[in-house]
């Protein structure tokens, strides 16, 4: 390759090398999505009245825990979901987000398949005891949304999660 | 080297001392000013190559995700640098989590994964138009940990339906979609081989995280990780010869390498947590991420040579992780 080649090759070549713009997402959500802040901000209602979503998340129980690479459900497990699915079936006016979640020891695209798993786990179930499927969709976080900061058991434990976002229906 | 209003010009031989003699010619660069560090790393890949014999890696750029806040509300943004970490340039907001970017074989354009949409979906990044397209997926499915074929035409990708995540490939252009392997395990983490006849990809097929390599258009596995614990995120290394990974092993993560057949495994770092390789473009540096635990850990990028010397961190404005490797500018 000649001198004269290569130095208007390499002229070219910076000319295209800047990128500075800066995309930015048309429709804006908050940095974690729906109900990932977890316990407190913006549910509705009442935990006094029992078809409030503020019900449903501190009586009932919004969420379920797993074992360490588990998706299979806990006696505790199922019951909090019976208790969800009963709320659900009488409150039809809620559709529901499971969102599953896994604790840091794990790699990022295996954690994200496992949060599905659980997601869905919990989804099969409530179905199970009668909940339209339509009204349940799932999503996984994987480790990307711990509520639990520290790199112990008792933080992991709450991390392995699936957590039942209510939304109204008629938004939805 | 000569500046002349904003134009630099730089000229440079290679002189070996031992034999008395130059190595390869005298070559001259010239470009604007402000690339004066593309010149630098230009004339280090030339010194590189003729030295060493290999083509170098400094003329490259990384991919990556930029981190910051606490732990439990992170904030991510798609971001790229120079490989040595300079010049920093957002790619999104952090209005949504972003992961894991991809280059295309020719550096043009990245793949990652974002949940704007409130659900983990694949978009294409043009780097020189900065125009995004998200790629077709059926309501009620995730789909992420996509990754280019060497053609740039064919993305493989990791889909979840109904709780199983499976393999499929997709056809950029068309959004035509071909399932690549049916099991109820996990199947995620593909990577191509150089020559695009093969697919690298980690399943829990056996009970826990294993490594196995299957034809490019899908059909029988064979698993290549044997020893012990669980082994992920296999990469491909551009020269075909081995496959980078993590190993988590006894409450640690490894960054490791091995053959294509899974002979000859070798752990070069040790952490509470490393993850998620990436090669330079010449296959003897792997970058990767390493988070350090407890409240406040925090992600950091780090480099390591494939003899497993020369382990440093890659300093970024913030927190970073998920780095992809460019392939050389030119």
């Amino acid at each position: 390759m000649t001198l004269l080649s290569k130095a208007a090759l390499a002229g070219a070549l910076l000319a295209l090398a800047a990128c500075s713009n800066t995309l930015t997402g048309d429709d804006a959500m908050t940095a974690g999505g729906p109900g990932s802040a977890g316990l407190g901000a913006g549910i509705a209602g009442s935990a006094s009245d029992p078809t409030s979503p503020a019900y449903f998340q501190q009586s009932i129980g919004d969420r379920v825990l797993f074992e360490v690479d588990q998706s299979s459900l806990t006696p505790t497990a199922q019951a909090t979901l019976q208790g969800q699915a009963e709320w659900l079936m009488a409150n039809p006016d809620y559709t529901a987000i499971i969102e599953g979640h896994a604790d840091e020891q794990g790699t990022r695209e295996y954690n994200l398949a496992l949060g599905a798993r659980r997601a869905n786990a919990a989804r099969e179930y409530l179905i199970s005891r009668g909940v339209a499927g339509s009204r349940l969709k799932t999503v996984s976080y994987g480790k990307e949304r711990p509520i639990e900061v520290c790199s112990e058991e008792s933080c992991y434990a709450k991390n392995r999660r699936a957590v039942t976002v209510l939304a109204a229906a008629a938004m939805s | 080297m000569g500046v002349s209003g904003d134009r630099l010009t730089v000229r440079f031989r290679v002189w070996d001392v031992f034999s008395g003699a130059e190595l390869g010619q005298g070559l001259q660069f010239a470009g604007a000013t402000e690339g004066w560090r593309r010149m630098a790393h230009k004339v280090a890949d030339q010194v590189y190559s003729r030295i060493t014999g290999e083509s170098g890696y400094f003329d490259s750029r990384v991919a990556f995700v930029s981190e910051s806040g606490p732990k439990d509300a992170r904030q991510k943004r798609l971001a790229i640098m120079d490989y040595d970490g300079a010049n920093v340039q957002y790619l999104t907001d952090s209005s949504s989590i972003v992961l894991a970017p991809r280059f295309s074989p020719t550096g043009d354009r990245l793949l990652y994964t974002s949940y704007e949409s409130g659900f983990p979906r694949i978009s294409v990044l043009d780097l020189g138009r900065v125009e995004r397209r998200v790629l077709e997926s059926q309501e009620g499915t995730m789909s992420f940990a996509p990754r280019f074929a060497p053609d740039g035409r064919t993305v493989v990708f990791s889909l979840t339906q109904g709780g199983n995540t499976d393999l499929y490939r997709m056809d950029i252009a068309s959004g035509a979609t071909t399932r690549l392997t049916q099991a109820p395990s996990i199947e995620t983490a593909p990577s191509y081989s150089p020559d695009g006849s093969q697919i690298v990809f980690e399943s829990d097929r056996s009970g826990t995280q294993q490594l196995y390599i299957m034809p490019a258009g899908g059909g029988e596995a064979r698993r290549i990780s044997n020893g012990q614990g669980r082994y992920g995120t296999p990469v491909w290394s551009p020269r075909g010869d081995l496959i980078a990974f993590t190993k988590q092993n006894k409450g640690r993560f490894h960054i490791g390498v091995m053959r294509t057949d899974g002979s000859n495994e070798r752990l070069l770092t040790a952490s509470f947590l490393d993850e998620g390789p990436t090669w330079a473009p010449n296959g003897r540096v792997i970058m990767f991420t390493r988070e350090t635990q407890g409240a406040g850990g925090r992600a950091q990028l780090y480099s390591v040579d494939i003899s497993g010397r020369n382990l440093r961190p890659v300093r970024t404005p913030d927190g970073a992780s998920d780095p992809a490797w460019s392939p050389l500018q030119n």
